[in-house]
C-alpha cells in the first residue's frame, strides 16, 4: 500500500512558500526602512542620499544636560518603565492563572472553557474597549461615586484615568493573555509524575513551585516576555487614549513623522526602536536558550 | 530536531500573524472600476460630511456611483504624494496645498468648467464677507486659490481661469464649553488656560491645528502678538510651546485628544469642561442632550476650507465625470446638507433653494429657530427658540482671525510640540 507520507519533499521546497513571504512582506521592508533611514526628505519627497542627520535628529540635544533630558530619552525611559512594570503584573497574574487552569482544572472542558474566557477582552474593539474605561474610572465613574459615598476620598480622583496608572492597568487587562498562552502551554507539558516524585520525597507545595515548576516554565514565561514586551514598546494607542495624549511614546512619534511625510525620520526612529527591542530580546534569550529548552 | 524546527516556526508564524494583523489597517487603496455605462469615482478623503444619503441622491441625480477612500486629513495628504493614481478625486484642505502644489501630482482646476463658480463665496475667492476683509493669518484659501496655469506649480496672486481646489466646505472654528460645569460666561480664547480649569481643559493633539488654537490662546492672553499666527518664526514657536509646557505640567490638561469621538467623549462624559472642538462634535455631544455650546470669542476664529481636486493625469471622460460630480456638489442639495451640520457650503445660493426658510434663517441669519432644528439624519438638534452659537454667517465668518496652516517652520514645530506632549 502506498504510503503518502513517505514521499518527502525537500526541506527546502517545503519552506519555500513561508520563506517567500517571509522575505517580501518582512525582510525586504525592513531592510528599506534602514536604508531610507539614510535618506534625505523635504515637505513632499524623500531624497536618495547617505546622511546621518536623521539619526543625529533623534538625538539632538539628548547629550547636553542643560536643559533637562531630551524628548528622545524621556519618551524611552517612559517606554522602558511601562515594560517593565507591565512585564511584572502580566507575569505574575499570567503565571497563577496558567497554574490554575493547568494544575486546578482537571477535564479538559472546563480548561478549555475557562482559556476562552480569558480572550475576552480581545472580543471588542480597541477603541471601544478603552472608551469604556471612561464610565469606571473618570470623575464621575463607578470608582470615584464609590470612593466619594464610602467616605474614603472627599474629591474624586484623578489620578484614575488618563495617567501612568491607568496606561498600566489597560495594558496588564489586554496582556496577560500573551502571557498565560505559553506557560500554560509549558506547564501542561511538564510530566506529572515528576511533581509527585519530588512531593514523594518530601517537598513542600512552595519547594515544587520554586524547584520543579518554574524552571520547566521557563520557556513558556521568555515567550510570554517577548510578546509583551514587544507589543509594550512600539505602542501607541493605548498609551494615547489611556494616557490622556498626555504621555509619550516613540509609536506615537513616528505616527506624527509619518503623516507629515517625514519617512526618513520615522525610519531613523523605527530602526533604534527595533535595535532596542531586539536587544533586550537577545537578552533575554542569553539568559534561557530557548531553542534548546523547546 | 525535526520536531524543533516545525516549532520554531509555528512560532514564527504566529508572530507574523501578529504583525498581519497589525498591518491590515494600511491596506486600503482598491483598482479603478470605470464601466462604460455606470462611472464610479474613487473618492479619497476623510467624508466626515458624507453620509449614505449624499451617494444615494447623487446616484439617483447622475448615475455616478461614489467608492469612499476614507483617511484622516493627514493620511489624505500623504496619499496624494504617494499613491496620485490610487483615486478619481480628493477632497484636501487648502493648507496642504503650500505642500502638494509643488510636487505636481494634482492638476490645476478649470474654473470655466464649473457652471456655479460665479457664485463661489467670497471668502473663498476674495477673503471677505459681506464686502469686509477677514483675518487671513495662515494659509487662507485666497493665497493657494489661483495657479499661473493649468499644470503651474506655483500660486498665483491675481485671480487666474486655473484653481488648485474646487472649494467646498469651510467653517469657523472656536472653544467648546459645557455652561452647565462652567456657570458663568466665556468670552476670551484665554480661558483655555484659566487655573480655574485646572484638570479640566483639553486641545487637540494635531500639531498643525493644535498650534494654531495655541497662538489664540497665547495671544489673547496678552503674552505675544504674533505677527502670522500661521507662520511663526522658530522663536514664537518656543515661546508658544513653552507657555503651554508649563500649562500641562501645572496639571491644565486633562488628556489631549486626536480623534473626533475622543473629544466627544471627554465632553460629554464631563471630563473636559473647555476645549478645542469642531463643529460636527459639538452636535454630537447635544444630540446625546448634554449642553454643549461653541463659543464665540471675542478674539476671533481659526477657520478652515476644503475643496475638490483632481490627479494631474486625469483627463478625457475620466475628467467629463469628475466635473459632473462637483458641478453637482455644488448644485444646493448638498451645500444644503452641508449648512444643516453646521458647515457652510462654498456656493451659498443653490444651497438656500434646498432650505426651509426656518432653517435659513436659524444656520445663516442667525435668527431664532421658528421650530425645532434637526439635523440631515433626523436628529433634534436644537428648540424652538434658540439660536445658533456665534450667530449668522456673516458674524461668524466675519470674525476670523486665522486660518489652517502648514508653516515654514513645520518641522521645528512639529518636534517642539512632541516634546510639548512629553513634557
Amino acid at each position: 500500500m502506498p504510503n503518502l507520507f513517505k514521499i518527502k519533499p525537500s526541506v527546502g521546497l517545503l519552506s519555500l512558500p513561508y520563506s517567500l513571504v517571509f522575505i517580501f512582506f518582512f525582510f525586504i521592508p525592513l531592510v528599506l526602512t534602514f536604508v531610507i533611514s539614510f535618506w534625505d526628505y523635504n515637505e513632499y519627497s524623500i531624497i536618495p542620499d547617505l546622511i546621518l542627520e536623521n539619526y543625529r535628529y533623534v538625538f539632538e540635544n539628548c547629550f547636553s544636560f542643560e536643559n533637562g533630558m531630551c524628548v528622545t530619552f524621556k519618551t524611552y525611559l517612559s517606554t522602558f518603565m511601562f515594560c517593565l512594570i507591565t512585564w511584572f503584573f502580566t507575569l505574575i497574574i499570567g503565571f497563577f492563572v496558567a497554574y490554575f487552569l493547568a494544575f486546578y482544572v482537571n477535564s479538559l472542558t472546563w480548561q478549555i472553557a475557562l482559556f476562552l474566557l480569558c480572550t475576552i477582552p480581545f472580543w471588542t474593539s480597541n477603541v471601544i474597549r478603552m472608551i469604556s474605561w471612561i464610565p469606571l474610572l473618570g470623575r464621575n465613574g463607578l470608582v470615584n461615586d464609590f470612593f466619594l459615598s464610602t467616605g474614603l476620598t472627599s474629591t474624586p480622583q484623578e489620578w484614575l484615568l488618563y495617567s501612568g496608572f491607568s496606561v498600566v492597568l489597560a495594558f496588564v487587562h489586554l496582556y496577560t493573555l500573551f502571557m498565560i498562552v505559553p506557560i500554560f502551554n509549558s506547564m501542561m507539558r511538564i510530566d506529572k509524575s515528576i511533581i509527585e516524585a519530588a512531593y514523594d520525597s518530601g517537598a513542600n507545595g512552595f519547594q515544587i513551585l520554586w524547584n520543579i515548576i518554574i524552571p520547566l516554565c521557563k520557556p513558556g514565561i521568555v515567550i510570554g516576555s517577548i510578546f509583551v514586551i514587544t507589543v509594550v514598546m512600539g505602542d501607541f494607542i493605548t498609551i494615547g487614549i489611556m494616557g490622556g495624549q498626555q504621555i509619550p511614546s516613540i509609536g506615537k512619534i513616528i505616527y506624527v513623522e509619518m503623516s507629515y511625510l517625514q519617512l526618513p525620520a520615522a525610519a531613523a526612529n523605527a530602526v533604534i526602536l527595533l535595535f532596542l527591542t531586539l536587544l533586550i530580546i537577545w537578552i533575554m534569550t542569553k539568559m534561557i536558550d530557548i531553542r534548546k529548552e523547546l | 530536531m525535526k520536531k524543533n524546527i516545525t516549532r520554531r516556526n509555528m512560532l514564527k508564524t504566529s508572530t507574523a500573524a501578529v504583525g498581519a494583523v497589525a498591518g491590515a489597517g494600511l491596506l486600503k487603496g482598491f483598482p479603478a472600476i470605470h464601466a462604460a455605462d455606470a462611472p464610479v469615482i474613487r473618492y479619497l478623503g476623510t467624508a466626515v460630511n458624507m453620509g449614505d444619503a449624499v451617494q444615494k441622491r447623487l446616484f439617483d441625480d447622475t448615475g455616478i456611483k461614489v467608492k469612499f477612500i476614507v483617511k484622516t486629513t493627514d493620511e489624505v495628504t500623504k496619499t496624494i504624494f504617494t499613491q496620485p493614481n490610487s483615486f478619481d478625486i480628493v477632497d484636501s484642505e487648502y493648507f496642504s496645498m503650500p505642500k502638494l502644489v509643488p510636487s505636481g501630482n494634482l492638476l490645476g482646476m478649470d474654473t470655466k468648467r464649473i457652471k456655479e463658480w460665479d457664485n463661489v463665496t467670497s471668502a473663498f475667492t476674495k477673503g471677505e464677507v459681506a464686502g469686509k476683509k477677514i483675518g487671513d493669518q495662515g494659509t487662507a484659501p485666497k493665497k493657494v486659490m489661483y495657479l499661473k496655469g493649468s499644470g503651474s506649480k506655483e500660486f498665483s496672486s491675481e485671480p487666474t481661469q486655473h484653481v488648485t481646489l474646487i472649494p467646498t466646505v469651510y467653517n469657523a472654528d472656536t472653544l467648546g464649553i459645557r455652561p452647565d460645569l462652567i456657570k458663568r460666561p466665556i468670552s476670551t480664547w484665554a480661558e483655555l488656560l484659566n487655573p480655574e480649569f485646572k484638570g479640566k481643559a483639553s486641545i487637540l493633539n494635531i500639531p498643525s491645528i493644535g498650534i494654531m488654537d495655541a497662538a489664540m490662546v497665547v495671544e489673547s492672553m496678552g503674552e505675544y502678538k504674533y505677527p502670522d499666527k500661521g507662520n511663526m518664526t522658530k522663536k514664537e514657536i518656543d515661546l508658544t510651546m513653552k507657555i503651554f509646557t508649563e500649562a500641562k505640567k501645572a496639571g491644565q490638561f486633562r488628556a489631549f485628544w486626536s480623534d473626533f469621538n475622543e473629544s466627544v467623549n471627554l465632553m460629554a462624559s464631563g471630563e473636559v469642561v473647555i476645549q478645542s472642538m469642531w463643529s460636527p462634535a459639538i452636535t454630537a455631544v447635544r444630540t446625546k442632550g448634554i449642553p454643549c455650546v461653541y463659543q464665540p470669542l471675542k478674539e476671533g476664529y481659526r477657520a478652515w476650507a476644503a475643496g475638490f481636486g483632481l490627479p494631474a493625469t486625469t483627463k478625457g471622460r475620466q475628467a467629463d465625470i469628475c466635473y459632473e460630480f462637483i458641478n453637482w456638489y455644488l448644485s444646493g442639495w448638498v451645500g444644503a446638507y452641508l449648512n444643516r451640520q453646521g458647515y457652510y457650503s462654498a456656493v451659498i445660493p443653490t444651497a438656500k433653494k434646498y432650505m426651509e426658510s426656518y432653517e435659513w434663517d436659524y444656520w445663516m441669519l442667525g435668527k431664532p429657530a421658528t421650530a425645532d432644528i434637526m439635523s440631515p439624519e433626523g436628529k433634534k438638534l436644537a428648540s424652538k427658540g434658540e439660536i445658533r452659537d456665534g450667530g449668522s454667517y456673516e458674524a461668524r465668518m466675519g470674525s476670523v482671525e486665522c486660518w489652517n496652516a502648514t508653516m515654514d517652520e513645520n518641522k521645528y514645530m512639529v518636534r517642539k510640540w512632541n516634546e510639548m506632549v512629553a513634557s
